[in-house]
Parts: C-alpha cells; structure tokens; sequence
C-alpha cells in the first residue's frame, strides 16, 4: 500500500478492483465501513464517503457497497481506462498536480508510438519489446525535454489523452459487461475526485494481479489516482491488499527471484563488480531538480547488504564479495521452476509456507513436475497436498520417482516475529503457544542444514565454496538463531563503533556499515524494537496527535516510520497541504510537520532548487508514462489468454503480445481452449471461511464451508438443469473439478462486444487432504480448483493468470 | 442488580463472515455439528444446542448489472437468543433451570434441566436446542462467565466491523438510535430497530438494526412477538401466583435434596413477574 489501513477512514470515495477485502480482510474491513458510516462526521472526516465495488461476482463486500458493477473479469484496464478519459475530455484532473508532480510535461522520443494493438519495438518472433524507442526526448545536458503548457503532442500528457480517447463509454461498455448509463454514473462520482478538497483512495488485490495483464491492470488504476492528485496524499493512494499476515514482509526480504531484500535488483550475468551493477539496476537522474534518492544510493545499500551477509569477508580488495552473488541467467520465477521440473531440470524442491499443488496454475503440470524431482522436502505444520502428492487419489506412486520428505516445522503462533501488513506497519507478535511435537522453526531447519553443508565442504571440498564458507551466522547459538537477532541484522549497524542504526541515511558504501535490509534500518535502532511499540487508541489524543490516523508510535512502518509514502505530494509547491482538513505533511516555514516527510525535513519548497516531489524516481516526478514495464509504457487492454471474446479495441492482437507461453516454448501441446468448446468465464477466489489451504485443517471452519463448489448464475443454472446441491463437473482445456453447484442471483449475465456471456466463479481451498477430505475421501481427488487454471503469467512478474480462463459446465 | 447490559447487532454493517459463529463455539467449547453443505453462505442452518450465534443469508439480488448494496440486496443477520424480558423459555421451564441473571441475561442452568424441552418448543425464535449428550438443552448465556469477569461476550469481542456490539442496555440503545437516523437520513426507509423498545417480548437484551421487515428475517413482528396472556390481566395474575408457588416448591424441593442451590439462584431476579 503506498497508504496504510487505518488511513482509508479518509477518503471520499473508494473504489475496490480485484478485491475481496469484506470478505478476504475483515478486520482492515472496518476501516471502509467508517469512511462511509461514522455519523458524527462528514465527508472528510471519517464519514459520509462512498464506495463502489467492480466485481465479476456480488460478494459480500458488494453486499455493503454504494454501487455495484458487475464487470467481466480481467477488463479492469477498460474500466479504470474510460475513468482515465472521462477526466482528461472533461478537465476534471488536477492540473497543478498533474503539471509539477508528473510527468504530464515531458516530451517522448520521436520514434514511439502505438497503433493497431502494438507499442513501437515489437518483435513477434520473440514475442520482445525493444523499449528503448519508449523513453524521453532528451535534450543535451540529459534532462528530459519538457512543455509546460502540456499542448505539444509529443509531451505524455497529449499522449495519454490520445491513448484513451478510444475508451468512451461504448467501448468500456462492450468491453467490461458495464452498461453505459452506470459506467457514466460512476464516473461522474470520480470526476469530483480531481478537486483538492476532495479525495479517492483505489484498493485492489489478487483480482488484478492474476492476469497476463497485472501489472499493467494495477497500473491503470495508479494512472488515473496521479490524473486526480491524489498520489501521496491521506485518505487516498494506490493499495494493495496483501495475502498472508506476512506476504509484505516477504517481499521487502525478498522471497522472489528478481530481487534482493529491500528491491535491489538480482545481478545479471556480465556485471563483473559493483559499480556495473549498480549502473544497471539504479535510476538516473534526469533532471536538475531530481534528486534520485534511491539510484544514489544503491550502492551503499547494496555494500550494507553484503556486510551484513559476509562481514569480514567482504572487502574492499575483493569489492564487497560482489562475486559471491548468484548471477542470474534467466527467469526464474515460480512456473519457470515447475516448467523446469517437467522438462527433468530440476533435481530437488524444497517447500515452505505454501503447497505447491494447491497454489500452482494447471495442477496436472506441477503434479508432473513433482513426480519427476529426485527428492521433495516440506517443511509444515501439517501434512500437505504436496507432501502427500505421490499418494494422491488417481496417483500411481510407482510411476513417481521423487523421495519426499516432510519436516514438522512450526506455525507462526508457535513462534514470535514480526508480521509486516499491508501498510507496511512492522508489528511484532509473541509466541502464542510452545512448538508442538518435534516441530521446529523454519529458520532453524536452515540453520542446521546449512551447518551441515558448509561440514560438508570442510571435509570434501567443492567448486567455489567461499559464498557458503563466508556467510555470517552470528547468532548466539548459530544453530538457533532468535528472530530478535535477525531483526537487529535486517536493522544494520556502524561497524566501527558496534551500533545500530536509526536511519539508512547513515548507510555508507565504504564497508563501515551493514544493513540486511535498508528499508528496515530504523526498525530496531539502540533504544529498541521499535516493532513492539503500542501506543494507540488508549489515548488518541496524545498518540494521534494529526488526528489522521498516523499513530506514530504503534510499532513502525518502512521507510522511516513513514505511514504515507510520497507525501511531499499531499502539499503544493509552497509546502501547503492541498486539503488542510486532511493534511499529510505541511511547511511550517522552518520544517515539515505532520507524517515523517518523504522529502528532506527542512528542505524549503520555495528554495528555487528544491527537490522534485517524487524523490525515489530519477525524474522526480511520478510517471503516467513508464519505459519500467515489458508490455508497454501506457496501459492498455488486453483479453486474457483465454477470452469468450475478441478485443474490441484490436481483434488482430486480442491477448498480450508478449506474456510467456510456456508450453510452446517447452514444445508440448497447447493447453489453451477456445470459447466454442468451453463457452463459460470462471474466476477464481477465496472465502472469507478460509486461510490458504491451512485452514483444511480446522474443523470449526470446515463447518462454516464444509465442501468445495461453484457458484452458477440463475439463468446458467436453468439451462444446464442446475440447482444448489447438485454435483457438477467443471472442465477446461487443462483439467476438472467434481464440486457442488450454488445457484446465485450473485452472478448474472453479460453482455460483452454483442455477446451474451456467463460467468462463473470458483473458491479455492480445497483438496485431498485434511478434515473435510477425510470425510468425503472419494470426492476430494477432483476439489484441486487449480487443475482448471492456465499455465501462463503476467508479462512483467508472471504472476499466473488465475482470475480469468474458459470453462466448461454439466451435471454429474 | 447490575445495570442491564446486552447486546445490539446492526445487521447493516455485519460482513457475514462468521467470526462471531467461530468465537463463540471456542470460548463456550462447542464441538459443533457434522458438516454439512446447505445453501448460500450458510452452512450452519439454524441456532440450536451447538450453534449460539447463527449468521443468517438472505438474497435478495435484482436482475440488473448494477446493484445498490448498502446492506439491502443481500441480508446478513448475526442470530442469537434474544434474552426476551418477556422469556416465554423461562415462563414454561417447569424446574426453573432457566433464570435471568444480575446482568439482566436470560440463562439455563444445566444442572437444574432435566431435559423435558418445553422452552425449546416454546421459545419464539427457536435460539434453544436439545444436545443428546448432556440430556439438557442449550442456548446463548450471554458468555455468562466473561461477564462475571467484566469481559465482552465473545462474539461482540472478535466482531471486525463492530455490527455486534455489547454494553449498557441504555448506552446500546442510543447509539441504535442514532445510526437509524443516520440510515434514514441516508434515504433507507426500511431500516428499523427490533427489540429496543418493550413492543417485542417486553424488550430484547440482544436487539437488532434490521434492514427490512423482522418477516423477512424469519422474526415475529410486534404484532405477534407478545405473550399471549400478557393481555390478560386477570391470567398474568395467575400466572405470577403459580410462578411464586412454584419458586417457592422450587426452593422446598432444592432444600430437601440437600444439594446447594447454585449460584445463580442468588440473583435470580423474576423481572417479567414486574
């Protein structure tokens, strides 16, 4: 979330996309139910705001929602795109906003454009963009090009009005399923947000990421928050929903295979030391008034890593143990590694916190490449559908190869730590209960597996030892090491003189001091895990002091207890907040107050070289248009790889261009279907019931959703003979699923570009083990909802495309 | 007496999501019925020996795309005994098992049931079942034991959205009063309060927001949620000699079997006799 939970009680207006949260989140959920009920406020003030809910399916959020639009899954670009437009033909966004913290007045090289579906540089062969024709017009010092009067039709702004002038009202009509008159009444309603005292807040989850068109689909919703002003600002922002408890932790850390802790890119094959790194992977400054804040820094943040993870073996002889960091070839994102392990590349897997044969898209797939591992280890509190996958109904186990081994490791309540929320608020937790049985920490596993390896080398030696043989454990007991120990490391400390840090301003790339993580540093500086703080709503008026939420002592939020990034942008150019009702941060004349700036404390913004507002980017300002993206510098709509439909707006070139296709890469048959065949939309979700698939476990909630099913439109239902109860079987190109039927006015018909089109949607969470597998132990082989999914991802992260695909229904 | 506390659920709010279900089967060590696959998101049915807090769904979807949710198309109502004033459960009980608390909460002592059910036939909105293991039957006891210890009920305590809220009886009912002005002022003119006035049973200790009419609910209305002879002065009468002969005989009966009575008979405070 650029925002923070508590922070939605701001908004006017709050329009859901690709989430769930009544249901998925019901207890950041009271946040929007006081934005729209607190009676002893107004608009503004925690009351009177409106919120409008675009789903494929009535959900329960929908339930409690101002509006409701029923929207074919995966065309949330038309919707936010015809939003986009209606703003720019009507005037409604904020111009001042738009013009100095944008990037509105900046002219494009000459040789880009867009026509018929492509962005300039395709290459259909590879199936590439070759970006380099989507960047600024530059002038000779470097800097970007620029007309203020925002005419030139080069500039981004003319760009961006002219990419949406084809989303009018008929197109996002015969796009989305919407019909024109409630399109046009929402954005009406959205028009307003443009006004200073007025602001939107957008929340999205899984329900955009999971499309070949993700990023792009959140993209669009960023594009039309930076056209109303209301980046950077309380009560407004960009917002995602995050999955686990964790799932934010996760990613500043890292768990993924394109960055290292605190977004640093993975070195790429060809950097041979640190200062060529770093000219690939930071921002440059363009501009005189950028001040680039992440690009220079990089390097110190990255030597701080590496001081953290190999201490004294990082020098500056040897330029920090650069040559210890695996340089990665290719893609290496998670259908990449099950694609491997079909095509026997892959020798082992370890899993943990999830179960690859629930989570993966195609399960028959990742069931092959399971099967053809040497050996498998999951390390869980429970058994999983992974670890029982060689035994599965309708698995023969002598046709598996893989040996597989499941560790007892502990549950989170079992252990203390940090979770991170969405809002990137650091909370430490305790243990709730001591580890049961023989389970142990996941870090602890690792741990001693790694004592074992680096013995292993002692005494066999081995190819290039030294990234192994080097990496720091100093824990008091290096077998077990304690969270609190790996928190004060993700902090980073002064090497000299042994302390820790409040601020990753003092990071150094000189090898004097060492971070594990740099958004972290200030997390747990000398006067302690700040983490653990809890000063809150015992005295709002002392801990709340802005009244807006920020709470700046309840445990602390990266970067630097910040709990509205971007802010600089809350205020005008002279540092006054363009909502004083809501301020985010404000210039005193001597500093800023309110939220910890985003923006150097005392910098006066009528210092004519004062800072651009957006000080992470190399332009300084926020960008409508982006060359940081794969499948082009403007949002644009593109079906999903399975689609009822052609795209309206380009038949010729109807799904994304250049999302991966891995089965035709790999050589095996296409696995997609076509609408002839299987003529029903289906999405994907979870219930509110639910927690991933741990909750199988956990009879009190099997009880509340005891068996898997689909949910089935009225008049889908009376043409198939359907009703709630029966057993149906949902097929795809890929596999089925065997499940009860729940008949619902929830979903209902579409009429998408001269097509009448059902769709269905699909709770997952069941499978063959656990409680309610036990019960009905012939039925749970066909539950796995996953073996419908498609095996293709975004273009940028490819995240798979789980939200959209073509099924077929019938009674069993 | 304590100041009557209660509970007031403002259905308009309630996300469905159940917490208050789960919450309550955990702290009241409820093991729950079998699992079974029933109708829209409700896979529990009905209040009964093991289920005290019941989310009901109630789908009441248009055809059209576009939909005003606001709490109006697709009902969620989290169900629970009502703790009438007027209890007909404690009126029939003929062992006076079923008593109302200092709290003002209508409670069963399970040692004093003998399991013969009439509160079960008699209770208006079926919030009493019979578990075949005890012998006894069962209900909501307004987390009994959390308020002996000054704790919220359970299900008011883990409620995300505060639709389930606990507190004085009179503190609870101005706020309802005014979050329906507040529905009102907003243009829903169906929304309404149930229970918070003495027209149903005398007053409900748990009492509700509905959205609609307490029919569509499944709820008696006002016209029908009375005790019959509550119009009758001359058998009210009776009814409160036999009640004190029986609270007498009651009292004889507990002495002569030389068991303590339990402590809930202390306080017992027979408010519908006033």
């Amino acid at each position: 979330m650029t925002n923070h939970w508590r922070d939605i009680k701001n908004a006017d207006l709050i329009l859901i996309n690709g989430a769930n949260p009544a249901e998925a989140h019901p207890i950041g959920f009271q946040w929007f139910m006081r934005a729209k009920l607190d009676p002893q406020r107004g608009p503004g003030n925690g009351g009177g705001a409106k919120i409008i809910h675009a789903d494929p399916r009535f959900s329960r959020t929908s339930a409690v929602s101002d509006l409701y639009l029923r929207i074919r899954t995966g065309t949330d670009v038309a919707y936010f795109g015809g939003l986009i437009n209606y703003v720019l033909q009507h005037d409604l966004h904020h111009a001042e906003y738009v013009k100095h913290y944008t990037n509105a007045p900046l002219l494009i090289n000459k040789d880009f454009n867009f026509k018929d579906g492509l962005f300039s540089g395709y290459d259909a062969a590879t199936r590439f963009y070759n970006v380099t024709s989507w960047g600024y017009d530059l002038d000779g010092s470097g800097s970007p090009k620029r007309d203020d009067s925002l005419q030139n039709p080069r500039c981004v702004f003319q760009l961006i009005k002219k990419h949406y002038e084809r989303y009018t009202p008929e197109m996002v009509s015969a796009i989305t399923g919407i019909p024109q008159a409630d399109f046009l009444k929402v954005a009406e309603m959205v028009g307003e947000m443009g006004r200073a005292d007025k602001v939107m807040t957008i929340v999205y989850a899984v329900g955009l990421t999971h499309h070949t068109t993700g990023g792009q689909l959140i993209r669009s919703g960023a594009v039309l928050q930076l056209l109303l002003g209301n980046i950077g600002r309380p009560g407004g922002g960009m917002n995602a929903e995050r999955g686990h408890a964790n799932i934010q932790g996760n990613t500043d850390n890292a768990l993924s295979w394109e960055i290292l802790p605190g977004y640093l890119k993975t070195p790429a094959p060809g950097q041979k030391n640190i200062d060529d790194y770093v000219r690939h992977s930071a921002s440059k400054k363009l501009g005189e008034f950028s001040w680039n804040f992440f690009g220079t820094n990089y390097k110190k943040f990255t030597v701080s890593l590496l001081k953290s993870w190999y201490g004294n073996a990082a020098t500056k002889q040897n330029d920090f143990a650069f040559d210890y960091l695996p340089k990665i070839a290719e893609n290496a994102s998670w259908l990449t590694i099950f694609d491997r392990a079909m095509k026997g590349q892959m020798e082992g897997l370890m899993l943990e916190g999830m179960t690859a044969t629930s989570i993966g898209p195609d399960v028959s797939q990742i069931l092959e490449g399971l099967s053809k591992l040497k050996w498998l280890v999951v390390l869980d509190a429970f058994p999983t559908t992974s670890s029982e996958f060689w035994h599965a109904p309708g698995m023969d186990p002598a046709a598996v190869q893989t040996e597989v081994f499941l560790l007892p490791a502990t549950h989170w309540i079992e252990k203390d730590g940090a979770f991170t929320n969405s809002g990137r608020w650091v909370q430490w937790k305790d243990q709730v209960l001591p580890p049961q049985g023989e389970a142990r920490h996941d870090h602890w596993i690792f741990a001693d597996l790694f004592q074992r390896l680096k013995l292993l080398y002692q005494q066999h030696g081995g190819k290039f030892p030294d990234p192994l043989m080097h990496l720091t454990m100093d824990y008091a007991n290096p077998l077990r090491p304690e969270l609190d120990e790996l928190a004060q490391e993700m902090n980073g400390k002064d090497l000299k003189s042994g302390k820790r840090l409040a601020t990753f301003v003092k990071l150094q790339d000189d090898g004097s001091t060492a971070a594990g993580n740099w958004l972290y540093t200030g997390m747990y500086p000398e006067k302690g895990n700040l983490a653990k703080r809890r000063d809150g709503v015992q005295d709002i008026a002392k801990n709340d002091p802005t009244g807006m939420g920020f709470f700046p002592n309840w445990a602390w939020s990266w970067p630097l207890n910040r709990r509205v990034m971007y802010n600089r942008a809350s205020a005008d150019l002279e540092g006054r907040p363009w909502d004083p009702k809501r301020a985010g941060i404000k210039w005193t004349g001597e500093k800023w107050v309110g939220d910890v700036p985003d923006y150097p404390s005392k910098m006066n913004p009528k210092d004519p070289k004062a800072w651009a507002p957006f000080i992470m980017n190399g332009e300084g300002v926020a960008r409508l248009f982006s060359n940081s993206m794969s499948d082009g510098p403007i949002p644009e709509h593109y079906e999903p790889m399975e689609s009822p439909v052609k795209n309206p707006l380009h038949p010729d070139v109807s799904s994304s261009p250049v999302a991966f296709l891995y089965d035709k890469h790999a050589g095996r048959p296409d696995r997609f279907g076509t609408p002839d065949e299987y003529p029903i939309v289906a999405t994907t979700y979870r219930l509110t019931e639910h927690e991933h698939y741990l909750t199988q476990q956990v009879r009190k909630l099997v009880e509340l959703q005891p068996e898997p099913f689909v949910e089935l439109p009225e008049g889908l239902a009376q043409e198939k003979g359907l009703q709630t109860g029966d057993m149906v079987r949902v097929r795809s190109k890929r596999g089925k699923i065997e499940v009860r039927a729940l008949v619902s006015k929830r979903l209902g018909p579409l009429h998408v570009a001269g097509k009448n089109v059902w769709q269905v949607g699909i709770p997952i969470h069941w499978g063959f083990v656990g409680v309610a597998a036990e019960m009905y132990p012939e039925k749970a082989q066909h539950w796995l909802v996953n073996a419908l999914t498609p095996f293709v991802g975004d273009a940028n992260s490819r995240t798979p495309e789980f939200k959209a695909f073509l099924v077929q229904v019938e009674k069993v | 007496m304590a100041e009557p506390v209660g509970l007031f659920t403002d259905t308009s709010i309630c996300i469905g999501c159940k917490a208050c279900e789960v919450a309550c089967k955990e702290w009241n060590q409820l093991p729950g019925n079998e699992p079974q696959f029933r109708d829209s998101f409700d896979n529990t049915g009905q209040l009964d020996a093991q289920n005290w807090r019941h989310v009901k769904f109630i789908e009441r979807m248009p055809e059209e795309n576009m939909t005003v949710g606001n709490g109006q198309a697709w009902l969620m109502m989290s169900d629970i005994c009502k703790h009438c004033t007027h209890a007909s459960c404690l009126e029939v009980c003929p062992t006076h098992a079923i008593v109302r608390t200092e709290f003002d909460s209508v409670f069963i002592q399970q040692e004093a049931c003998n399991g013969c059910r009439a509160c079960i036939g008699a209770c208006p909105y079926g919030a009493i079942g019979f578990n075949e293991d005890t012998g006894t039957v069962h209900k909501c006891t307004m987390c009994y034991d959390r308020l002996q210890n000054n704790m919220t009920p359970a299900c008011a305590k883990v409620c995300p959205t505060q639709s389930i809220q606990f507190g004085k009886l009179a503190d609870l009912k101005d706020k309802a009063d005014a979050r329906l002005a507040t529905l009102q002022r907003q243009g829903n003119s169906k929304a309404q309060l149930y229970g918070r006035d003495d027209k149903i049973y005398g007053g409900l200790g748990a009492f509700f927001l509905l959205m609609d009419k307490p029919e569509v609910y499944g709820l008696p209305d006002k016209q029908n949620a009375v005790l019959p002879r509550r119009n009758n002065a001359g058998g009210y009468l009776g009814a409160l000699l036999t009640a004190a002969v029986a609270l007498f005989a009651g009292a004889i009966a507990l002495r002569r079997n030389g068991s303590p009575a339990p402590e809930e008979t202390q306080t017992v405070d027979r408010s519908t006799d006033g």
